[in-house]
């Protein structure tokens, strides 16, 4: 217990926020080997009951303090079908990490830095091991949307030995992992890799393809013989104020931005990409979750923007950002207006020239537990952006819940479903963001798990 | 890869192309849109479906070359193949019987309403298509148009063909005239949609327009094609394109189509110069 845990390497601040390569840099063998050490294999881990998908964490962290690498990714792969991926993007401090044992006395075990190193050292060195793969059953299984909740469900009925194929609408298969996520936070690549590994388990991914547009939830179950179905397609539907000028041109959702910097390479544009993105020197961007962290810090690279804000109406301790992301994006240089509210965008011809806001200051809980945020009388000012960018939430996507009959869905238009993902529909499964509004990739990806093993018992079942 | 079947050239630097899409043909309906995609570093653009072969599982669209992705499709052949052709999207077109049906198309607009003033022949309704063009030489489709109209009026600017002035030149003596029309649908420049809106309000004849703001995902996902109607915010991709005429709020329209007119101008001009450096190298090495 006299290893303290060990820091992550990362990338100078100041030469960060002029590029989209990764900000931490990754453990060597030597730093993963000593803080596994750290480890003190609990015979009742708390740490797995912490995490959505119940990674084997005392297991792999032991391979890994033992210096079997190989053994200690196949651990891991057996019940994480991205774990480069949430290794990365996981809130390991509020999950696994926040219950570890050793947490109560001392600085608990960096599992997520553990699990990213393990998948890494797996794709550079090239040896991926693929699991056992059940014998085909003969069952075909849909799965909708590329996403983190689509791809978990989708490897783990293929390691069962249905036959899965995912439809994608866009023409990347990740989801938000492609379209949301930053490059400087994920490498596309990653992404990449591990959609290539559901390729190898038998996976195929269709993309370019609309369900409820190019077909509809019916026709695959009754015209091509889809025996199950998933729908893992995210809350996808931008939220707005509903404040006066939000229609200005300079006004953008943070899927917009971040789809147009991350998915279409904006980043590169104009020599290397073709999507335009924003080119403005000053840039707010509202609200205080991971969305709105990840546009700040986009905005930040752009070699054109000198000034980045964040506004968010309380105070850091209700942000619900993780706070490594806080503590990146304070070091890279944005300026955080807290308690501070926007009121109205201020347009001239058309185009967006300032932001009004008030100052708030925190009164009683509300609802949601958090201290209520109220305005403080005459504390308006003008914020000199061109560009501000909105992160205050995503609803659901209607086009699924459009075209199939008999689903049923609630007041937000989140899909209905039970613990297992089981929605109305006979064989139809939801899970994700489209059933409990936006959350974090590891809630997505355990809805998945859990839909998969329902899925497998049903098809099964049936004759 | 989504393969060009055939490509024809057609006047103003607008393009026909009869793209090889088969899953999206099964769904195609009128009023819907695909969104294709050129090449790796490509954008995602949306083009109005002009028309769609069963048989052959192809669909045609007609592009009009104006910004870099345009004018780099415009330099495809028969044979080539865009990288991603996704839809269909849109709401399709509501039709009912029992209507006289006036489809007002604008430049390559025509290409927009063919398949929604088919629909409407196809249930029996009157179907009249007013088109027009600058001049004569530039009018798109009147073969196609004819075939599936009662009645096609044309309109050229230089009056070089049919009436002299524009479409709503027709279709303003239409309503003075006070001949029966229960349905307008009126696709083309945005300023013509709304000189058409305004003819037609005081009247209080039913207006439908096809709207086309900036989009990338065409799902609802990333709100860039908001358009505002009846005082409330919709998502042209997953609201529309179609909406009540009369209720758009077209002078935000026009603002929002130029949101990132800067950039393309940018992109469009590194473009051209790489264009010409290819020239001079090809004339260079004869």
């Amino acid at each position: 217990m006299k290893i303290p845990r060990h820091g992550m390497p990362e990338q100078d601040p100041l030469e960060r926020a002029k590029n989209f390569l990764e900000v931490p840099l990754g453990y060597t063998a030597e730093m993963a080997v000593e803080e596994a050490e750290r480890c003190i294999q609990c015979k009742n881990p708390k740490c797995m009951e912490g995490c959505p998908v119940n990674v084997k964490i005392p297991q792999f962290i032991f391979h890994v303090a033992m210096g079997n690498f190989p053994l200690a990714a196949q651990t891991l792969k057996e019940t994480n079908a991205l774990p480069a991926v949430c290794g990365r993007v996981c809130p390991q401090e509020e999950q696994c990490e926040a219950v570890c044992t050793i947490g109560a006395k001392v600085e608990p075990v960096a599992i997520g830095r553990l699990e990213r190193f393990v998948a890494d050292w797996e794709r550079m060195t090239g040896n991926v091991s693929l699991p056992v793969i059940a014998p085909p059953t003969g069952k075909k299984i849909a799965v909708i949307g590329a996403g983190p909740a689509g791809l978990t469900c989708a490897g783990d009925l293929a390691k069962l030995g249905h036959a899965v194929t995912i439809f994608e609408a866009l023409h990347k298969p990740g989801g938000v992992l492609v379209y949301g996520i930053p490059e400087f936070r994920l490498p596309k690549q990653i992404v990449d890799a591990e959609v290539s590994f559901l390729e190898k388990l038998g996976v195929t991914i269709q993309c370019d393809f609309v369900v409820g547009m190019t077909r509809t939830v019916d026709e695959l179950m009754n015209e091509d013989g889809f025996d199950a179905v998933f729908i893992g397609t995210g809350a996808g539907l931008p939220y707005f104020m509903g404040i006066p000028g939000e229609n200005l041109n300079g006004v953008y959702s943070a899927n917009e931005f971040l789809t147009r910097v991350n998915l279409m390479k904006g980043f590169e544009f104009p020599n290397h990409a073709d999507t335009p993105v924003p080119m403005a020197k000053h840039v707010a961007v509202i609200g205080g979750g991971n969305t709105a962290m990840d546009s700040a810090r986009t905005a930040r690279r752009l070699p054109w923007t000198e000034k980045v804000y964040i506004v968010y109406r309380r105070s850091s301790v209700e942000m619900p950002a993780r706070k490594e992301e806080i503590h990146h994006g304070e070091q890279e240089g944005i300026e955080f207006l807290l308690l501070t509210n926007p009121t109205r965008f201020i347009g001239n011809n058309g185009w967006l020239v300032g932001m009004e806001c008030q100052k708030m200051e925190l009164g009683e809980p509300d609802a949601s537990g958090r201290r209520k945020p109220v305005p403080v009388a005459g504390s308006e000012f003008v914020l000199d952006v061109e560009a501000v960018i909105v992160a205050t939430g995503n609803g659901s996507n209607p086009l699924i819940n459009k075209t199939t009959p008999g689903l049923t869905t609630n007041k937000y238009g989140n899909i209905i479903a039970d613990e297992t993902g089981k929605t109305s529909r006979e064989g139809v499964w939801a899970g994700g963001d489209i059933v409990i509004g936006a959350a974090t990739v590891i809630k997505a990806m355990g809805a998945g798990k859990k839909a998969a093993a329902a899925i497998h018992e049903y098809v099964q079942s049936k004759k | 890869m989504y393969p060009i079947v055939e490509k024809n050239d057609l006047a103003a630097k607008v393009y026909r192309y009869v793209i090889k899409a088969p899953q999206i043909v099964k769904k195609a309906r009128a009023g819907q849109f695909v969104i294709l995609r050129l090449h790796e570093e490509g954008e995602r653009i949306p083009i109005t479906l002009a028309d769609w072969d069963a048989v052959q599982g192809t669909i045609t669209l007609y592009v009009q070359a104006v910004g870099k992705t345009t004018t780099m499709m415009s330099m495809m052949k028969a044979g080539d193949s865009l990288m991603d052709v996704v839809g269909p999207f849109g709401v399709p077109s509501h039709v009912e019987p029992g209507k006289t049906f006036v489809a007002i198309g604008g430049g390559f607009g025509i290409a927009a309403i063919h398949p929604i003033v088919r629909a409407h022949k196809l249930i029996g309704n009157k179907t009249i298509s007013i088109i027009g063009s600058r001049s004569k030489d530039l009018l798109l489709m009147e073969d196609e148009m004819r075939a599936i109209s009662d009645e096609v009026r044309i309109a050229t600017d230089d009056g070089s063909y049919g009436t002299k002035g524009f479409v709503t030149t027709i279709l303003k003596s239409m309503l003075e005239q006070r001949e029966p029309v229960d349905v307008v649908l009126a696709i083309g420049p945005v300023v013509m949609m709304k000189a058409v809106a305004d003819l037609t309000r005081p009247l209080g004849v039913q207006t439908l327009v096809s709207l086309n703001p900036i989009m990338m995902d065409g799902t609802g996902m990333c709100g860039a094609c908001r358009v505002v109607v009846g005082n409330k915010m919709k998502f042209a991709c997953v609201d529309g394109p179609e909406f009540d005429a009369h209720a758009v709020d077209f002078e935000l329209l026009m603002a929002r189509q130029k949101m990132y007119s800067p950039q393309e101008k940018i992109s469009f001009d590194i473009f051209e110069k790489i264009c010409e450096a290819q020239e001079h190298r090809e004339t260079a090495a004869w």
